[in-house]
């Protein structure tokens, strides 16, 4: 196998793992943020049962919970994952990504809801009184003076959950989906050549040169304003 | 009649009595000042006005609205396209740190403009033009509105001598000028009765002196005030009506003149010299 060859063996798991960084992103951080709504209600049942839910997913391996959701369907419903997949008409491994995308979301959201909830109750009782004298509703109160703080406020910690997500990508391997570090292993056993392990690595760390850049970025552009 | 009634209200918290019975009133355009100890219940008076806090009873009077009457239904203050009753100024500030000053002021009547917007935009909708004049006319109705707000912004800005700050960070001015900011920031919604919580007692001694000149300012602008502070010149000279307050109860009220010059209570007297 020349460069180029192993480089598009490679790109399957580069793929895979990109789709499973950005999806679980972009529906983590929205679900992180309702579930800190929910983990600050005044309606104690609600309170406290997200409090334990967050304990739970940030008390045990996110490889644990990646195999869980796999066999939830099987065991809990009686539906063969096979079946699934002939229901979607689809193949075993989108299912099995399918799987993987649940976990990581649930667990993600888990992680961020605590990052947004320090940062909504960072805010100073001052800046809620402030509004609900010019008149304020609660959700414009929350639009237009908490949450563009909150963002300020969390967005460090946020970048420090993204870049653990980069790495954290390569667990979706224990239910067989083939992220890169599992497409590069494939080469290598085909090959006995090491070299696409280390251009798994190099992905990783371009992959998040990039995203510090960015972050970087995104705190700089926030900085037009101390607190 | 009066423009603001208080009748007895009272506020406990926990078994704490913190207003213990207050009743006044006061004229439009007129200036009260409140003084008293820390911990004699001012501040929760102006809270329970601003509906920051609920009275447990009693009756709040606005221009002959009940706002309050103890009830089981305490009227918000506002219900979005009412009048702002009360407007507050706090010790602190709390300004809006990631909003320039301009959008600090204007932020609140932006808000509410959006709700005549989206009416104008049905008005308009329901002319049937042709599209491209409807979306002018929609246009120019949104710069109108925004253009006025912004336009009231600077003038605020210019009554509390900070014209040039507009484009500024509340972290990049001095406590006083803050506080000039909350002032013309409370101002913008018009509302009846602006009340102030020891405006100046977070402030540098060199500072305080622009922020009530502020204050005194608007005493010439019809403007209905309660300032709370320790600033017994400030007490003296700017206000038409002084309340002495004293464990959760008016222990003593009069002009300045009656007040200051003629204590009837002992506490008042008491207090007056303490501040001497
Ligand atoms: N949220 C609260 N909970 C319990 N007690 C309070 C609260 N707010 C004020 N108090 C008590 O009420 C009393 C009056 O407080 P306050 O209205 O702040 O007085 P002032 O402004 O005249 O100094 C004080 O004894 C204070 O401890
Ligand atoms: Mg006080």
């Amino acid at each position: 196998m020349n460069f180029g060859q192993i480089l598009a063996q490679l790109a399957e798991g580069f793929g895979l793992t990109i789709l499973l960084f950005i999806i679980t992103l972009a529906l983590a951080i929205p679900l992180g943020l309702v579930v800190s709504f929910c983990s600050m209600s005044a309606f104690k049942p609600l309170k406290y049962l997200t409090k334990g839910f967050i304990w739970v997913i940030r008390g045990t391996p996110l490889m644990l919970q990646i195999i869980v959701v796999s066999f939830v369907p099987s065991i809990v419903f009686n539906l063969p994952n096979k079946s699934i997949a002939g229901f979607f008409g689809t193949s075993m491994a989108n299912v099995n990504f399918l799987f993987c995308v649940i976990a990581f979301v649930i667990n993600y959201a888990a992680y961020f809801a605590e990052i947004f909830r320090g940062g909504i109750e960072s805010i100073s009782v001052g800046q809620y009184e402030a509004s609900a004298v010019l008149g304020l509703n609660k959700r414009q109160t929350y639009r237009y003076v908490i949450l563009p703080q909150v963002v300020k406020r969390t967005v460090a910690p946020v970048g420090n959950e993204v870049i653990t997500l980069v790495k954290d990508t390569s667990l979706a391997r224990v239910i067989g989906v083939v992220e890169i570090i599992k497409s590069a292993q494939n080469i290598v056993n085909l090959t006995v050549n090491i070299m696409p392990l280390f251009y798994a690595g190099a992905f990783y760390l371009i992959f998040n040169g990039v995203l510090t850049i960015i972050l970087g970025r995104i705190e700089k552009k926030l900085d037009y304003y101390k607190i | 009649m009066a423009l603001l009634e208080v009748k007895n209200l009272k506020k406990n918290f926990g078994t704490t009595e913190v207003l213990k019975g207050i009743s006044f009133s006061l004229n439009e355009g007129e200036v009260l000042t409140i003084i008293g100890n820390s911990g004699s219940g001012k501040t929760t008076l102006l809270r329970c006005l601003n509906s920051l806090e609920r009275a447990d009873s009693g009756e709040i009077i606005v221009d002959g609205k009940v706002l309050f009457d103890g009830g089981t239904v305490a009227k918000k203050q506002e219900s979005a396209d009412e009048k702002l009753r009360f407007g507050m100024v706090f010790q602190n500030f709390n300004l809006f740190p990631h909003l320039n000053i301009l959008r600090n002021i204007t932020l609140a009547s932006e808000i509410k403009a959006k709700k005549t917007l989206k009416i104008g935009y049905n008005i308009i909708n329901g002319e049937k033009l042709g599209i491209k004049a409807a979306r002018k006319k929609k246009k120019e109705l949104k710069r109108n509105l925004f253009g006025a707000i912004e336009t009231r912004a600077y003038e605020l800005l210019d009554r509390v001598g900070l014209k040039d700050k507009a484009k500024a960070y509340p972290c990049q001015l001095s406590g006083g000028q803050q506080q000039r900011v909350a002032i013309a920031r409370a101002l913008a919604l018009d509302p009846e009765i602006l009340c102030f919580d020891e405006p100046t007692s977070a402030l540098d001694p060199e500072l305080t002196g622009e922020v009530l000149k502020v204050i005194k300012g608007l005493k010439g602008c019809d403007t209905t005030m309660i300032v709370v502070t320790h600033e017994m010149n400030f007490a003296r000279n700017a206000s038409d009506k002084i309340i002495f307050m004293s464990d959760g109860v008016i222990e003593e009220e009069g002009t300045p003149e009656e007040v200051f010059g003629n204590p009837k209570s002992e506490k008042t007297k008491a207090f007056i010299k303490q501040q001497e």
